[in-house]
């Protein structure tokens, strides 16, 4: 495996507070040493000068889309997109066919993962069975199989007594719980945030109460039961206040964002583009105005993707009818870099924790540091050059991204898993 | 003025300008529909595709002989004879069509959005049809030309819309319409028919129909869908109808020359009734009249020679 010196670059890894120019030895797949004028010799040296050197980022929430889905996405390309993203660990969705609701597909996606994965996929398991939200799934089995939480995300837990029982059950495993947020009745087939833009498009709208009383929910039933709850892609002003009431109060609640719920509002969608089309939807402007301030607070943890990747027919077709999701491993660092971290709403150091260790500690999985000893996975990125998203250049095999043509400073140069190089801008920009 | 659209999308887009040459025009077309040999040679030779993805009597046949009179070819798709139904997707279709060189297609489709999605690949003309809660912009300009031809003007008219405004396209393109040509608007419908966001249209939102109709000059009565009943969003038809039906009684504190609309079929005895429907305020056959000419207007101006137009 040899060794790698990164010099010459600026460092910022929030788990040891660092944030200033270092060098980085690797060896044998571990970080050796970080420190100033590293003298150290290595196989090989990268030269960072005028790059940001980060820990290699942790996103908490993917879809993979494999098993059953892979004309939309593979284990092989979605981490293709997540190491051209410099992310270098990801939890995916058990969405998937059949759902990630027994250890076979556990052992399945890390085996595929160990054969063609670029980085390291950590599989999230169903809460319930089939994840028809009735029976709870074997999460003991999951758990000793090796997912690192439970959700049956894409879909909400509607049975209040079933999400009691869980909190209760994975307790005693110590595993988080995550929760798409979403009551259906309220939502009631809707396609896009309920307001003047819906009303105007004539799109049913989706109110933010859909999200908001399913947060407070869970948050009350964390309480009753002690357990961790992480409330998946918050998007409301109403999620970020209970969640900090919550906090406050000192429960084991934690929650994350994706980068399309603080740098887009409804407003931005026009001529019935699906490429605008999630659950949730893109909210209004207070709500955007709310999700910053939670990052800037602390009272969000974690930013994170929900790269949904779907075929082109799947959006290129009536609004209502269209898929929901959007891809987001490519330009999540470039548009928090962009639109949070320049516009001076969220220091560098605290977006980068928010996109390593936060959630690797939230999924209590390794990575999202450089601290010595620790696996060597490390992004580098260039805050300088300024470039235009383009969709048609996406490792991923989704084209659904609301960000195309957008001019985004943040793109990564290179990133390392495990010390090794996985992605390269210049071999495959 | 010359038109210069290729699509008509909404009303949401037109200019005051655009309305009233679609109205001007569609004045001149009226006598063609009044004549023994109600046939004009203006669109001979064009292809005019009716591309309907949901039922639709009224609409359906007003194009149809409105494209008839100019002479044009007509192609009639429903989703019921058309490859929709067997998995296509909508742009497969469109190109398949396209390739067949129509010159127009005029749709109707119940997902909001569908007649926008088309115009953004297609070379023929699209002409929305009504589109899912979006908009219905003939039936705004057949509504706007009745209002014209029996009051003389539309600037400073107080045009009060009754029902369910939420599920109303109809409603979105005569509130756009109105106010563009000047006109004041009601709007009445309980809160929960009500969409959210839309008092910043500069629209007056009322529960009360006693207040709604208080010195009103146009009435517009929309359809009630009885089965948004079973959505809970009124508790029954006969509570609607006490709170929100347009009677004749009701009536009587509108201004003396009132006029009334329904954009049909109307549910009689529910939101409107038949004293109402029948009686000498109502315009409901003048606006079925009227949407042939208008409609005639509209494909003449997408499709026609544009040397003759003006």
């Amino acid at each position: 495996m040899g060794s790698i010196l990164i010099q010459g670059g600026h460092v910022v890894d929030p788990s040891q507070q660092l944030d200033g120019p270092a060098d980085i030895l690797i060896e044998n797949g571990f970080i050796a040493k970080v420190g100033k004028n590293l003298k150290a010799k290595a196989d090989r040296v990268i030269d960072a000068t005028g790059l940001l050197v980060t820990p290699g980022l942790v996103d908490m929430h993917v879809h993979f889309r494999e098993p059953g889905f892979e004309y939309k996405e593979t284990i092989a390309t979605g981490s293709h997109a997540a190491v051209a993203g410099g992310v270098t660990s990801v939890a995916c969705m058990p969405n998937t066919n059949p759902p990630i609701d027994d250890q076979a597909i556990v052992h399945f996606i890390k085996t595929k993962a160990e054969q063609e994965g670029h980085c390291r996929v950590y599989p999230i398991g169903c809460i319930s069975k089939r994840r028809e939200g009735q029976e709870m799934a074997e999460i003991g089995e999951l758990k000793r199989a090796g997912v690192v939480g439970l959700s049956d995300d894409g879909s909400p837990i509607m049975n209040a007594e079933l999400m009691r029982r869980v909190l209760e059950y994975a307790k005693m495993l110590d595993t988080v719980v995550i929760d798409h947020c979403e009551d259906s009745n309220l939502s009631n087939n809707g396609s896009m945030n309920e307001g003047e833009t819906a009303t105007r498009l004539g799109i049913p709208g989706i109110p933010a109460a859909s999200e908001n009383v399913m947060v407070a929910r869970n948050i009350l039933l964390a309480e009753m039961t002690g357990a961790r709850f992480h409330a998946a892609h918050v998007s409301t002003a109403g999620s970020v206040e209970l969640v900090r009431l919550a906090k406050r109060k000192g429960l084991s609640v934690t929650a994350e964002t994706c980068p399309h719920y603080f740098a887009l509002s409804d407003r931005a969608i026009r001529k019935y583009d699906a490429n605008f089309k999630m659950n949730p939807p893109l909210r209004s402007e207070e709500d955007v105005a709310a999700i910053r301030k939670g990052l800037q607070d602390g009272v969000i943890d974690a930013i994170c993707t929900d790269h949904a990747p779907h075929a082109s027919t799947e959006k290129q077709c009536e609004f209502d009818k269209a898929a929901f999701g959007i891809v987001g491993l490519e330009t999540m660092f470039p548009v928090t870099y962009s639109h949070l971290v320049e516009p001076g709403m969220v220091s560098l150091s605290k977006a980068v924790e928010m996109m390593s260790s936060n959630p690797a500690k939230i999924l209590g999985i390794p990575g999202g540091t450089l601290a010595e000893g620790s696996p060597a996975d490390v992004a580098l990125f260039d805050l300088k050059t300024e470039r235009p998203v383009e969709a048609s250049k996406f490792k991923s095999k989704g084209r659904n991204t609301p960000f195309q043509g957008w001019n985004l400073k943040g793109w990564t140069v290179m990133t390392i898993v495990g010390g090794v190089v996985k992605y390269d801008y210049k071999n495959e920009g | 003025m010359a038109w210069n659209r290729k699509h008509l999308l909404t009303l949401e887009e037109l200019s005051a300008d655009e309305i009233t040459l679609i109205l001007d025009t569609a004045n001149s077309f009226k006598e063609v529909s009044e004549r023994s040999v109600k046939k004009v040679p203006a669109l001979r030779g064009r292809t005019v595709v009716l591309f309907f993805h949901e039922p639709s009597t009224r609409t359906r046949s007003s194009f149809e002989l409105a494209a008839k009179r100019l002479s044009a070819d007509i192609l009639t798709i429903q989703t019921a004879s058309s490859s929709l139904v067997k998995g296509e997707t909508l742009i497969d279709t469109l190109k398949t069509l396209e390739a067949m060189t129509v010159d127009a297609l005029v749709v109707r489709h119940s997902s909001s959005g569908v007649p926008a999605l088309l115009a953004s690949v297609s070379k023929a003309s699209i002409i929305n049809a009504g589109d899912g809660f979006h908009e219905h912009p003939s039936q705004g300009l057949l509504d706007l030309f009745t209002i014209r031809e029996r009051k003389g003007k539309i600037e400073g008219l107080t045009v009060t819309i009754v029902g369910d405004i939420t599920h109303s396209r109809v409603a979105r393109s005569n509130i756009y319409g109105l106010i563009k040509m000047g006109a004041k608007v009601r709007l009445c419908a309980p809160t929960t028919l009500i969409p959210s966001g839309i008092e910043k249209w500069g629209v007056e939102v009322t529960h009360d129909l006693t207040k709604a109709l208080t010195g009103a000059d146009v009435v517009n009565v929309l359809r009630l869908q009885l089965e948004r009943q079973q959505k809970n969003l009124f508790p029954t038809i006969r509570e609607y109808s006490m709170l929100f039906g347009v009677t004749t009684e009701r009536l009587k504190v509108a201004q003396k020359d009132v006029m009334v609309m329904h954009p049909g079929p109307m549910n009689r005895g529910v939101e409107i009734s038949s004293g109402v429907a029948d009686g000498p305020a109502s315009v409901i056959d003048e606006q079925v009249t009227n949407g042939v000419a208008v409609r005639m207007a509209i494909l003449f101006l997408m499709m026609g020679d544009k040397s003759v137009s003006q």
